[in-house]
């Protein structure tokens, strides 16, 4: 629609300032697939927001995984990164609960923070970051135990022994994850008799089960069937009025169901970032363009 | 992000690149059918010719069928491919065309059906110059909308827009004329109520015109501009230039 301040759209100059208006930020990132040259970081409007990251670059051994890769992470909302495969999405995903750590060669520059304080600081306890920011995989990861001490699992571990307390949250959590009424009457069977997609939900029964208040997820439904990866869907929906989620998915017409911004990443570049209706309607930038719609780069 | 004109023949799937080829020769086969409605109609009147007007009247329903047609389409393409972005915008912007091609089929009908009601009374009554006048104005208007869906032209789309007032005040114009001549004698007025009936019709088909225009303005640039006036719709293309 033609309102007065809607006119100024997409001038270069005026673009930017409107993109503020209703993106996320976008910050420059000089990389070798970058068309933007936005050199300043820019405010998100009407949203607060739990991840930073500035400026980050990710090395694996001398190869350039990650280029210089800024943007804001809204609290309590639906974050998607798309991109083919080797663009960095899963990379830069596991930066934000420090899992790369394990990976030997792997370096790290420039900062993420999480509510203003950067998780890659010395002295901070990767131990609690990731009690703080859960993770789930693509294929579900239940431990070799019944489905009850598969969500305990961490209470437990942080000391916890009261069963009432224990019970509570299991149920709770496995209400959260949408599981509960499929599994309580068999709460003490082996988490292998699920099937896949409860097996998701499990995985995430037990991320929620220690709170955090982030929670990541590396393709959840990629492995499971359509009704499953419908319910794994919905399930993100509801989680988001508690939780900041960020997804990394294959399938882009799960990200513009599932998300409220997505970011598309391609060879180590942040492409775009902006809210999910406007990348998946008029994207700007015509890689992104190419790659939703599925044409040859 | 604007698109040119080869966007819709890129894609990895060869069989979406033929859907979305499909469906726009199929508006631009529906668009000629329109236009040549439109012109008949006209022709039909000013020429006195019946057998024309009969014509056209009959032929409306080619125009409707090809409607429908196409809207299945569009909805196949929509549950099977999901499409985004400018292959979205395309399908939606053909939807939206048709529907104003078969309200433009209708009111050639309308022309055609008063050019026989004319012709039953014989003379030739006043009015036919304006007519003709407005006549050429929407016919050139339709031709160039679907011109600019075709090629994706934003300047012809914006010249359409631009047309559309002009025929908006020619269409007063002739109104008042009209009115005039139905004073001058009031034993003219059920005939000149033809004309007017046909004027009105001739003016519906230039909105529908400008309607398409707005579906290029919309399909190239993703922006909405239906109810922005000419000025905000320049303003808007040049902008994003």
């Amino acid at each position: 629609m033609l309102e007065p301040t809607d006119v100024v759209e997409r001038s270069d100059a005026t673009a930017k300032a409107k993109d503020t208006a209703r993106t996320p930020s976008i910050e420059a990132t000089q990389g070798d697939n970058r068309p933007f040259d936005q050199a300043e970081p820019m405010a998100m409007e009407n949203e607060s927001i739990k991840l930073e990251v500035s400026g980050l670059e990710l090395f694996y051994g001398a190869e350039r995984a990650l280029k210089n890769i800024s943007l804001q992470i809204p609290e309590k909302k639906v974050t998607a990164f798309i991109g083919p495969s080797g663009c960095g999405k899963s990379t830069l995903l596991r930066c934000f609960n420090r899992m790369n750590d394990l990976v030997d060669s792997c370096r790290i520059e420039g900062k993420i923070l999480l509510d203003g304080d950067d998780i890659y600081a010395p002295g901070v306890d990767v131990a609690e970051l990731r009690r703080q920011v859960g993770m789930v995989f693509q294929k579900p990861n239940p431990f070799p135990k019944s489905i009850y001490e598969n969500v305990a699992y961490g209470l437990r571990l942080q000391g916890v022994k009261s069963k009432r307390i224990l019970d509570t949250v299991v149920e709770n959590s496995l209400r959260g994850a949408a599981l509960w009424d499929e599994v309580k009457d068999r709460l003490h069977d082996n988490a292998f008799g699920l099937s896949g997609g409860q097996q998701q939900r499990l995985v995430i029964a037990r991320a929620i089960a220690i709170e955090p208040e982030v929670i990541l997820l590396d393709e959840p439904a990629s492995a499971l069937d359509p009704i499953s990866t419908l319910k794994i869907e919905e399930l993100i929906y509801e989680l988001k009025d508690k939780y900041t989620i960020v997804i990394v998915t294959h399938n882009m017409q799960q990200a513009a169901r599932v998300s409220d911004y997505t970011a598309f990443m391609y060879m180590g570049d942040l492409i775009e970032f902006g809210d999910t209706d406007t990348l998946f309607t008029n994207p700007t930038e015509k890689q992104t363009e190419d790659y939703i719609t599925g044409r040859y780069g | 992000m604007a698109m040119d004109i080869s966007s819709h023949t890129q894609h990895i799937s060869q069989q979406f690149n033929t859907e979305l080829e499909d469906i726009k020769t199929h508006l631009a086969e529906m668009g000629g059918m329109a236009e040549r409605q439109v012109n008949d109609a006209i022709a039909a009147m000013i020429e006195v010719d019946v057998e024309k007007a009969e014509q056209v009247v009959r032929g409306d329903h080619k125009v409707n069928s090809m409607e429908v047609s196409i809207d299945e389409e569009c909805v196949r393409i929509l549950a099977k491919r999901q499409p985004a972005a400018g292959d979205l915008r395309l399908v939606i912007a053909v939807t939206k065309a048709i529907t104003d091609l078969e309200r433009i089929g209708d009111e050639a009908a309308k022309i055609a059906r008063q050019a026989m009601a004319l012709s039953r009374d014989g003379a030739a009554p006043r009015g036919y110059v304006e007519v003709r006048h407005i006549g050429e104005h929407v016919s050139r208007m339709l031709h160039d909308a679907l011109d600019a869906f075709a090629r994706l032209d934003m300047d012809v789309a914006l010249k359409v827009v631009q047309t559309d007032r002009t025929v908006d005040m020619e269409y007063s114009t002739a109104m008042r004329e009209m009115i005039t001549y139905m004073i001058e004698d009031p034993r003219s007025i059920t005939r000149v109520l033809n004309i007017m009936w046909s004027l009105r019709a001739l003016e519906r088909i230039g909105d529908h015109a400008r309607n398409i225009a707005q579906y290029v303005v919309y399909l190239v640039m993703g922006e909405d501009v239906r109810h922005g006036s000419y000025e905000e719709i320049e303003e808007q293309i040049h902008q994003e230039e």
